[in-house]
């Protein structure tokens, strides 16, 4: 209810200011513009095959009736025909020769009707096609190229969460020459965009014998700047001196690293751990290069694969988009929180 | 058994010198509290001691064994700090576990070691609770219990009681000395607050900008001050200073090339006229038992006494003022101080 309240909320009291009326209609427009096209990808997902195909398309999954007739060994699409002296009646159609289509009244199968193809309509219904998702799980490796993604993604931000902390604690909490120079060249990586570094990322891929290996797609992703900077600035906040009770403590510097600035640097933890799922689980162009071979593919990649030369099977890639999408949202929903609290308090802007 | 002693100890931060040759011994069992000003470089000399710095130079030995080597893990000593620095994600339970755990005692022992040390503490019920759920005394008491766990052979404390509220100040002041008593172990205490040191330390060390002025008993400082410095920093209200020529008839018997000459705010006593010193009131602070009176020497100088609480005096009166010979304090060109020795 008090969500209610919020979302209601307006400027004039009572009634509508042209202001409330203005937002109202800023937000709604924005809402429409990012939510639409995902809104009918999901319905679309849940469409059959001949659905999708449909003109004029529908946003509900709607699906052609079929009813079973004795004597037919498959169950028959239900029209409804016009009659010619005007009166409509249900029919299931047989089969269709040009214009002409043989149809039969599912009541009496003995007798069959020639009818004009102008002449009937097909009867819809509301259905879920949830069929596309359930074939995907048997069907084309499916839960291969899932588990694919689901170990890169993860063992990717383990990773990264873990060497980028390392690196972070040693650059915000030692002293050392060239600490300063050490910094900036970590930070300067991030005016190279990747596509740039792409052929000598694959040369030594190539080299270390990784290619067609998902470690040759988790190492390279492993030190980001953005994760180094971000700890970095976040673990300059944790005071010197816990770590100085730590060592008077009888602590090792990995004890340290381990038991209190890991522990500590929790919400900025989660920030990285939030973009590096984002980022493992919607790349791209190196899995693409990496992974050439189809049992190592990726989500991502067989999303690209499905989209065939001569014949594309929209009902399955669309149900695969959803499916692919559903991590990242969550992550993003239920996390989401961390990010703006973690950014904030870790001073990026 | 544990000693402490510092062989002209240097420090240098870059270019700046923050300690000059500092030298002291440590007797085993001695409270010390090092005194001075901020910026004197007494958090520094702890943190030496400590081994969180090293020294530029010089030599730290502890039990007669050279130290500067070993990494503060493995000095023996443990830190109380001055904003306790316990770690906030962890119970009070393992805050003080936690150096227990590195040095890998068995869990029994820890257990035990933890609930002495919680007992004496009186922090039994709030093992399970983390530091923000604290107050400020409590959290000072987790501190030390840390500290106190592991049995080090130096307590070093680096003003620990310098954000507590005034009463409860006074209260762990006692605690800490009581504590003191009972574990009879060495403790090296840190403040810039004099009433601290006069009230808790065997040995008091007063520093100023890295050097150290003066090492003796809180009696001996407040009664043979060796300076101008000590003089004024040791006491409170502080030591009047006077020139010597405005003050002849104070005293007769001043030791040669007196330049200075210092009386405590305590140390007056009203006398007839014609005797001692005549002074101007300005005015007078009533605190209960005392009065605070600031009056002004006939050259001008400011002077403040210490007198009996009851008796009215009134701005612009003129009073006269006599002090006992031995608590004249006569102090040459150089400030440092003359006729009895300071010790």
């Amino acid at each position: 209810m008090r969500i209610l309240d919020f979302l209601l909320r307006t400027r004039g009291r009572g009634r509508l200011h042209w202001t409330d009326v203005l937002s109202y209609g800023y937000l709604f427009l924005g809402l429409v513009v990012m939510f639409a096209p995902v809104l009918w990808l999901l319905m679309s997902s849940f469409k059959s095959e001949a659905a999708i195909g449909q003109f004029p398309p529908t946003f509900l999954p709607y699906q052609q009736k079929t009813v079973s007739v004795a004597g037919q060994n498959k169950p028959l699409p239900l029209f409804t025909v016009t009659q010619d002296d005007g009166t409509t009646r249900q029919m299931a159609q047989i089969s269709r020769i040009g214009i002409m289509a043989t149809m039969v009244d599912p009541a009496v199968p003995e007798q069959t009707v020639q009818v004009n193809i102008q002449q009937r309509q097909p009867v819809n219904e509301l259905r879920f096609a949830w069929n596309n998702y359930s074939d995907l799980f048997g069907k084309f490796t499916f839960s291969k190229y899932l588990w694919n993604s689901v170990f890169i993604t993860v063992a990717a931000t383990l990773l990264t969460l873990l060497f980028n902390s390392m690196a972070a604690f040693a650059l915000s909490k030692y002293k050392f020459k060239g600490q300063k120079a050490v910094f900036l060249l970590i930070i300067a990586t991030l005016m190279i965009p990747p596509t740039i570094i792409l052929v000598p990322v694959f040369l030594v891929i190539n080299q270390a014998g990784l290619l067609n290996s998902l470690w040759g797609v988790i190492l390279p992703a492993v030190a980001t700047p953005t994760g180094v900077f971000l700890l970095r600035q976040y673990m300059l906040t944790i005071p010197d001196e816990l770590l100085e009770a730590a060592r008077m403590d009888h602590a090792s510097e990995w004890r340290i690293y381990w038991r209190i600035v890991l522990p500590l640097s929790a919400p900025a933890l989660a920030v990285l751990a939030i973009f590096s799922v984002m980022w493992r689980w919607n790349d791209f162009l190196l899995p693409l290069i990496v992974l050439s071979r189809n049992e190592f593919f990726t989500l991502q990649l067989a999303l690209n694969s499905f989209q065939g030369e001569l014949n594309t099977q929209w009902h399955y890639l669309l149900a695969m988009t959803v499916i692919t999408l559903l991590p990242v949202t969550l992550v993003f929903a239920f996390l989401q929180r961390y990010i703006t609290t973690g950014i904030a308090s870790a001073g990026v802007k | 058994m544990s000693t402490l002693e510092l062989r002209s100890i240097e420090k240098k931060f870059d270019q700046t010198q923050v300690i000059h040759g500092v030298d002291l011994q440590v007797a085993d069992g001695e409270f010390v509290v090092f005194v001075g000003p901020s910026g004197c470089g007494k958090s520094t000399l702890l943190r030496m001691i400590a081994g969180l710095d090293v020294p530029t130079s010089g030599e730290l030995l502890i039990d007669g064994q050279r130290v500067n080597e070993v990494g503060a893990a493995d000095r023996g000593c443990a830190m109380v700090f001055q904003s306790y620095a316990l770690y906030p994600h962890m119970t009070v339970y393992a805050n003080m576990a936690f150096g227990l755990e590195n040095a890998k005692v068995p869990k029994d022992e820890i257990a035990r070691k933890v609930q002495e040390a919680a007992t004496l503490l009186r922090l039994d019920s709030l093992l399970q609770r983390r530091p923000t759920q604290l107050s400020g005394g409590q959290r000072q008491r987790v501190a030390i219990g840390r500290a106190i766990v592991r049995s080090p052979k130096i307590f070093l404390f680096d003003e620990p009681l310098s954000n507590l509220d005034a009463e409860l100040r006074v209260s762990m002041r006692s605690e800490l000395r009581e504590l003191h008593q009972r574990l009879g172990a060495t403790m090296v205490y840190v403040t810039h607050d004099q009433v601290e040191a006069m009230t808790m330390a065997d040995k008091i060390v007063v520093l100023r900008a890295g050097r150290i002025e003066q090492v003796g008993s809180p009696q001996t400082l407040y009664e043979k001050p060796c300076n101008t410095f000590v003089a004024g920093f040791i006491g409170s209200p502080r030591m009047n200073f006077m020139p010597v020529a405005s003050v002849l008839s104070l005293a007769s018997d001043l030791p040669q090339g007196a330049v200075q000459v210092g009386v405590r705010p305590e140390h007056w006593q009203p006398c007839s006229a014609g005797e001692g010193v005549a002074l101007t009131v300005k005015g007078s602070e009533y605190l209960g038992a005392q009065r605070l009176v600031h009056a002004l020497l006939a050259d001008g100088t400011p002077i403040e006494l210490l007198l009996d609480g009851e008796g009215q005096l009134a701005a612009g009166q003129v009073v006269h003022m006599r002090v006992q010979a031995h608590h004249i304090h006569a102090f040459d060109a150089n400030e440092q101080r003359l006729g009895r020795t300071c010790a």
